[in-house]
């Protein structure tokens, strides 16, 4: 496993992208390293493609700087840059054999017709399909046509590879089933991934690094942990993950910090919960259903209680989401419950007690 | 590399240019040509470039083209109402068939039924309509075929030199534009609509009536004007079916310019037609949006 | 397949209308008599034969040949751009100016004949030749041939060129090594129709046409003279056999292009 190096691979700074009047890309100042699995997550239309797509060079910049291993890419068209990409539809050249389709990018190296071979057979035992290379593309499944592409671009040894929603055509196992193989991949190969993504889970799961866009702009920038325990602003709070948003009251004593939670009480919290800073006055406080719970009866617990009644209930197997109505705060508050041995699950209009903890509490702003 | 490296929308111009500059100036030109002499006069060998509405008087104050007289209609309502027969009936008789090939027809066959009712398109349509003309003679094998087989003693002269064998033979010259727009839009019909239909209640007869026939219907305005446009200036058919008779609108033209020699009247003639197509086309498509809005 | 009895009728039936007048031409063209008529009176080639030696006949199919091929590589080299065209981003006026050269397929023939010849004779003043044949018959087959090319280009999956640039080709190197191999069938295909469009094309031919008569200028001055009629048939039935061979071609290489592209065949030229 090589681990990554802190020399930044990429940099972009100030980069703008107009189509138009559109305002594709509003300023993006940001830095990949050597080795990162690094991921663009937002909803559709936030610019994240066109950013992979400026990397790669199909789109030039308005405005900013764009430099590969410390070279400035402004002139350099896309078949002279580093970056090989998987395309969103794979692109597997139909009218090419799977080994032809490999070897696309060899044709202009010099290497001996054998040389040529071996690097396409080995490019393609590397993902998991030797053998396959006298296929027809347009035979191939969908994984198939996924590892074809990522063969393809991966033969020409690329400083970056760049994923353009490589996972969405897939069906839901494959998909995991890929997402497991291309983590063990870039660790094995050692090359930057860069992916564009749509869905929050899979950007948890895969990279060292997300960045979180919004309307053409990067909202928020750090690794899936924090990301997921310490949004910074309401957006990110509730792209990613499952989150309560209960409006508050948030002021300074002293050093402490101390938030007044609509329906759950009076607390304090760590600066590093307020993580988009602390602005004294009316706040929405973010707090994941996994960190509530619910208090069954004959149970004690020391951590901080309210009064509750159950108004939804829906059964995942492992895990019981209940929607539990709190006077004082006009949505039900959502809380998971894992399902453990000799733990009921409650009905409809049973009352109950939330449990909280002003450490699982996140302070949002915007 | 130049052109070729620069952004996508000037790339697709580039290459729209050398298309478009040869319909400027092998189209669009020319059809500004036709326009500027059909207000020039033609006299004697001379051609008169003086501004003029003569031959535009002559058209609509003359017996022949537009009023007619007490026994015979004017040319350029015969033409039409020979078109609008001739589309009426294309249509009629190609509905069917399109439904058969897109609804009935096995999937794998599909495009082996549409290559068959191709081939007959392709194939010279000078000789087609000479062969209507061989089939519907007085000595046609029509003719001599139930004469041979005792059903007739004398000819049919019905069938030749009237206006029902020109629209026997343009309908069969025109049968494929009819069938492959109403084709298309059945084809682009989702099929669950007619199952929901049915689920709703619907038999087959009403479920057609109700969701297959409605949803084709641009297929069938797409059909009318690519049968009706071009059947106008068709006039081989004529020529060859009417013999020296009964005239068309595209028979006058062609004699003004080909054996008359009045380019300045063949050009205004040719304009009316075309005005008057183009009328027609409009007024069609507009009532068949308001049919289909008052619908919604 | 039992249901639908009544349309599969229909269907034969109308099968039958369209080729009727087609499967007579044999019968006559081989038929040993003057006149077109029933009953036929015996097997001859000597209307083949005659074809083979009137020298007119074969100066008028030289002329037709050479203008069909170069219509159809000039009509099909403008088809190309403009279908390629239309596969990209828009600019502004580009669907008008993609629908203006489809005009064409709206207007009478006859409107575009009589326009050109007007421009040709009044106001270039130039003589009429196989080259004024040509530039008309181009202009018809341009709508032809983009409604062909179009189906080839829209089935290219957009990011296959810049698949090949990312993996090191020019734009040249993508467009001849992969969008020209996909796109292929259908400009051959497209070839053939133009080729055909052209050769039996009639009516802008005769007002277009210079000192040497095309082939379908040549047949309809046939068409006057009765004791020529077995002689047109005879005629008719190479014509179609070509047209007929020509269109197999097309169709497979259609078809050719619809599977090297993975695709489900969805049928038909238009």
């Amino acid at each position: 496993m090589i681990t990554p190096s802190k020399a930044p691979l990429i940099q972009l700074r100030g980069v703008h992208k107009y189509y138009g009047d559109y305002h594709a890309l509003r300023g993006i100042d940001l830095e990949i390293r050597q080795g990162e699995f690094f991921s663009l997550l937002g909803p559709s239309g936030c610019g994240k493609t066109t950013l992979l797509r400026t990397i790669a060079g199909f789109e030039g910049l308005s405005s900013g700087i764009l430099a590969i291993d410390g070279r400035d890419m402004a002139a350099v068209p896309a078949n002279h840059r580093p970056t090989n990409m998987v395309f969103q539809s794979y692109a597997i050249f139909p009218h090419l054999s799977v080994a032809q389709n490999v070897g696309f990018g060899l044709r202009r190296e010099s290497m001996s017709r054998d040389q040529k071979a071996r690097a396409v057979a080995e490019a393609l035992e590397m993902v998991g399909l030797g053998g396959y290379g006298g296929r027809a593309a347009h035979a191939l499944s969908g994984g198939q046509r996924q590892r074809v592409a990522l063969a393809r671009a991966l033969i020409l040894k690329p400083k970056v590879l760049l994923l353009d929603e490589p996972l969405s055509a897939l069906d839901k196992k494959m998909r995991e089933t890929m997402q497991v193989e291309l983590i063990k991949l870039q660790r094995n190969v050692g090359i930057t991934f860069i992916l564009v993504t749509h869905d929050q889970e899979e950007a948890l799961i895969m990279s060292d690094r997300i960045a979180v866009m919004f309307e053409g702009d990067i909202e928020q920038m750090a690794d899936p942990e924090t990301l997921y325990r310490r949004p910074t602003s309401r957006r990110v709070a509730e792209f990613i993950g499952k989150m309560n948003l209960l409006p508050g009251q948030v002021a300074m004593e002293g050093n402490r910090i101390i938030v007044d939670v609509a329906g759950l009480g009076r607390g304090a919290v760590e600066a590093e919960q307020a993580p988009g800073g602390v602005v004294p006055g009316a706040t929405t406080v973010g707090v994941r259903p996994e960190t509530l719970g619910l208090l069954f009866p004959g149970e004690t617990t020391s951590r901080r209680l309210a009064d509750g009644v159950v108004d939804e209930v829906v059964y995942y197997g492992d895990m019981t989401y209940y929607d539990v109505r709190v006077p004082g705060i006009e949505r039900p508050l959502t809380i998971s419950m894992k399902n453990l041995i000799g733990q009921p699950v409650l009905d409809v209009g049973t009352p109950t007690q939330v449990v909280w903890d002003e450490r699982s509490l996140v302070v949002l702003s915007r | 590399m130049g052109l070729l490296d620069s952004s996508p929308g000037a790339r697709a111009a580039a290459l729209v240019a050398p298309p478009l500059i040869y319909a400027l100036l092998l189209l669009a030109f020319p059809l500004v040509a036709i326009v500027v002499i059909s207000f020039w006069t033609q006299s004697g060998l001379t051609l008169e470039r003086t501004f003029t509405l003569a031959n535009y008087r002559e058209i609509f104050t003359g017996p022949i083209y537009i009023w007619g007289n007490a026994n015979r209609w004017g040319v350029l309502p015969l033409s039409l109402f020979v078109s609008a027969t001739v589309t009426l009936i294309t249509v009629a008789l190609a509905y069917p068939i399109a439904y058969f090939v897109s609804f009935v027809a096995a999937p794998e066959r599909k495009s082996l039924w549409l290559f068959l009712i191709t081939i007959p398109f392709w194939t010279s349509y000078l000789i087609r309509v000479f062969l209507w003309k061989v089939i519907l003679g007085f000595n046609g094998v029509v003719n001599t075929g139930l004469q041979s087989l005792g059903i007739i003693q004398e000819p049919l002269e019905v069938l030749l030199y009237n206006l029902s064998s020109v629209i026997v033979t343009l309908s069969h010259a025109y049968a494929v534009f009819a069938i492959l727009p109403i084709y298309v839009a059945l084809e682009k019909i989702d099929r669950s609509l007619l199952e929901a239909s049915q689920d709703l209640g619907e038999n087959r007869l009403t479920t057609f009536l109700r969701v297959t026939l409605p949803l084709s219907v641009p297929g069938i305005v797409g059909a009318v004007l690519i049968v009706f446009i071009p059947t106008i200036g068709d006039y081989v058919t004529p020529e060859l079916m009417l013999g020296s008779g009964g005239r068309l609108m595209s028979n006058i033209i062609q004699t003004q310019f080909l054996q008359l020699n009045n380019w300045p009247l063949g050009a205004a003639l040719s304009i009316i037609t075309m005005l008057a197509v183009g009328i027609v086309s409009l007024v069609f498509i507009l009532l068949n949006r308001r049919w289909l809005r008052g619908r919604a | 397949m039992r249901k639908h009895w009544g349309l599969r009728a229909y269907a034969v039936i109308y099968l039958a209308f369209l080729y009727a007048p087609i499967l007579l031409l044999p019968l006559f063209a081989f038929n040993d008599a003057a006149i077109i008529a029933f009953p036929l009176s015996g097997f001859s080639t000597r209307w083949f034969e005659q074809l083979w030696t009137t020298q007119a006949l074969h100066d008028a199919l030289r002329n037709s040949l050479v203008i069909a091929t170069v219509t159809a590589l000039l009509a099909t080299t403008l088809g190309v751009c403009a279908a390629r065209a239309g596969t990209l981003p828009n600019f502004p006026g580009k669907r008008g100016a993609l629908g203006f050269v489809m005009l064409p397929l709206v207007l009478p023939e006859i409107v575009i004949a009589v326009a050109l010849l007007i421009v040709v004779r009044q106001v270039l003043d130039l003589n009429l030749s196989n080259w004024t044949v040509i530039a008309a018959h181009t202009v018809i087959c341009i709508p032809f041939s983009i409604a062909i090319l179009n189906g080839a280009f829209q089935n290219l999956d957009p990011s296959f060129e810049e698949a090949a640039m990312d993996l090191g080709e020019t734009r040249w190197g993508a467009f001849r090594l992969v969008i020209l191999p996909l796109v292929l069938p259908g400009i051959v295909s497209s070839l053939l129709i133009c080729f055909i469009i052209s050769l039996d094309d009639f009516v802008i031919a005769q007002f277009l046409t210079g000192a040497n008569p095309t082939m379908p200028v040549y047949i309809y001055g046939l068409t006057r003279f009765v004791d020529a009629l077995p002689l047109i048939m005879a005629l008719g039935t190479i014509l179609v056999t070509i047209s007929v061979l020509l269109l197999v071609i097309a169709e497979y290489f259609r078809r050719r292009g619809v599977a090297r592209a993975g695709l489900k065949d969805s049928g038909g030229f238009l």
